[in-house]
């Protein structure tokens, strides 16, 4: 650890101060220096989504932002989602449509979810579709998975 | 990923100094070259993160056309509303790009730097020749499983496909890059492979892509992108086209024509001879048809991806009689 720099970070209302080397993903910040394990790594390239976090309110990738970018901005993991132990209306959905197998994408997906709903590209099957699509679920629970942001799509209009 | 010095450009100009430096390289969105940083393929001893730099971001609209900054990420520029409106093409190519995530991280000046997918290039540590990787390696790719490759531009140096499909549509309408004071056509920005594959733009040290210009005609106007691939979202082209279509006043005679392909060449290939063939003539389909076979002149593929060359033309004919019947 010759190279390193001082990181602030603002994960889920919380303020954090790291020295990494500036090679260190968000992601492997969030996992191995902040133990924030909800966020996944899948294929650590930008393909899977399974990192999924918020950044500044909007999804991002976290395997492909250095923690160093994210300096001065403010992040939302899945950890951050739930408020005063009441789950997101996402989460919420995700569990009634029961919307994964074995559950690894399944913080990324949420993550996704929330996004795609605030941006508005949850208005029908076939958008939550191309909008979900860089959300990839190994299991094949994609129907459930949509029925779930269909379900949380309507609650959060209503 | 090897490690690297990380560097916060405070202004424009501190970012060009900054990344002219040997070892040292532009960071944007980072979805290209963090990937590849992890790829092994970028070595950059240096970052130069220019995404806390403000006021490149901005996307203005009038009569003349659009001028979109170079740090604008492709989500916010495909839900624009005036280019949606004034540029179809340019939209729908950004919104059939890549994932929401990574539209929301990749910039449109980035999104130029998009290097190619061929998996030969990116796994030096399997296949150590790569022409562009390494001038004078050799092809790993000439001879090994081509099926992603392309058909047009190539040379014997490099078959490497350009992958991205909002230059597509920039090519289509004449739109221009601009490097600080200097413009340059985006289309003389993408450089053929020929002998020297591993450059593949028209940048120099010290440069650094500040905005994008797309001129307003009635036929970015009238556009459309259509995209085919193996999966129906979140895939590279198989084949695109960006087309643009203006018609005279009968509604039947074509004045104006815009025909660029993805997904199948070298850069992205604006296909005059297909807009030549039909400006002048009536719409009809099988004029269209024909025509479309001239966008594949001169096409050589390498085995696998011999199916480019028969997709890629009807690709171009559904797209300018979807364009036809809109009237």
């Amino acid at each position: 650890m010759t190279n390193t720099i001082p990181v602030h970070l603002d994960i889920n209302g919380h303020h954090h101060e790291l020295r990494i080397e500036p090679r260190v993903t968000l992601l492997d910040a969030l996992r191995d220096r902040l133990g924030l394990t909800g966020t996944k790594k899948g294929c650590d390239h930008g393909q899977c989504g399974a990192c999924t976090v918020h950044v500044d309110g909007e999804r991002v990738l976290a395997c492909l932002t250095l923690a160093a970018q994210a300096e001065g901005r403010a992040i939302t993991t899945i950890e951050g989602l739930a408020r005063e132990g009441e789950l997101h209306p996402v989460q919420a959905a995700f569990l009634e449509q029961d919307a994964f197998q074995c559950g690894y994408c399944t913080p990324g997906q949420i993550m996704s979810a929330v996004a795609c709903i605030r941006e508005g590209h949850a208005g029908s099957d076939d958008e939550i579709r191309e909008y979900m699509a860089g959300n990839l679920c190994r299991c094949g629970a994609y129907p459930h998975i949509v029925a779930a942001v269909r379900q949380a799509a309507l609650e959060v209009a209503s | 990923m090897r490690d690297f010095s990380y560097l916060r450009a405070t202004s424009t100009d501190a970012a060009r100094e900054a990344a002219a430096l040997p070892g040292a390289m532009l960071l944007a969105g980072g979805t290209t070259l963090i990937d590849l940083a992890k790829c092994g393929v970028a070595e950059p001893d240096t970052l130069v993160d220019i995404t806390h730099l403000k006021g490149l971001d901005r996307i203005a609209v009038d009569e003349r056309g659009a001028t979109i900054g170079a740090l604008a990420r492709m989500g916010r520029v495909a839900d624009h509303a005036d280019i949606k409106s004034r540029f179809p093409a340019v939209s729908e190519a950004l919104w059939q790009a890549a994932s929401a995530q990574i539209r929301n991280m990749a910039t449109i000046g980035g999104n130029l730097m998009q290097r190619t997918r061929c998996p030969y290039f990116r796994d030096p540590a399997n296949f150590p020749a790569c022409n562009k990787r390494q001038p004078g390696s050799g092809c790993s790719a000439i001879g090994g499983v081509t099926r992603g490759h392309a058909v047009l531009g190539t040379s014997e140096a490099c078959i490497a496909m350009y992958p991205g499909d909002l230059a597509t549509a920039l090519v289509a309408f004449d739109a221009t890059a601009h490097l600080g004071d200097r413009r340059i056509l985006v289309d003389d920005f993408f450089l053929l492979p020929g002998t020297t594959p591993d450059r593949e733009h028209a940048i120099e040290p010290g440069e650094m892509i500040t905005a994008i210009e797309i001129p307003s005609s009635a036929a970015a106007r009238r556009s459309t992108y259509l995209k085919i691939r193996d999966r129906q979202s979140y895939e590279f082209a198989a084949a695109s086209a960006a087309v643009g279509l203006e018609l005279e006043a009968d509604g039947r005679t074509i004045r104006d024509l815009r025909v660029a392909l993805g997904g199948v060449a070298t850069k992205p290939w604006r296909a005059r001879a297909v807009e030549d063939a039909l400006k002048g003539k009536v719409l009809e389909p099988d004029a269209v048809r024909a025509a479309s076979r001239l966008a594949v002149e001169g096409a050589v593929d390498h085995g696998a991806n011999h199916y480019k060359i028969e997709l890629a033309p009807r690709v171009v004919a559904r797209a300018i009689l979807k364009l036809g019947e809109a009237a």
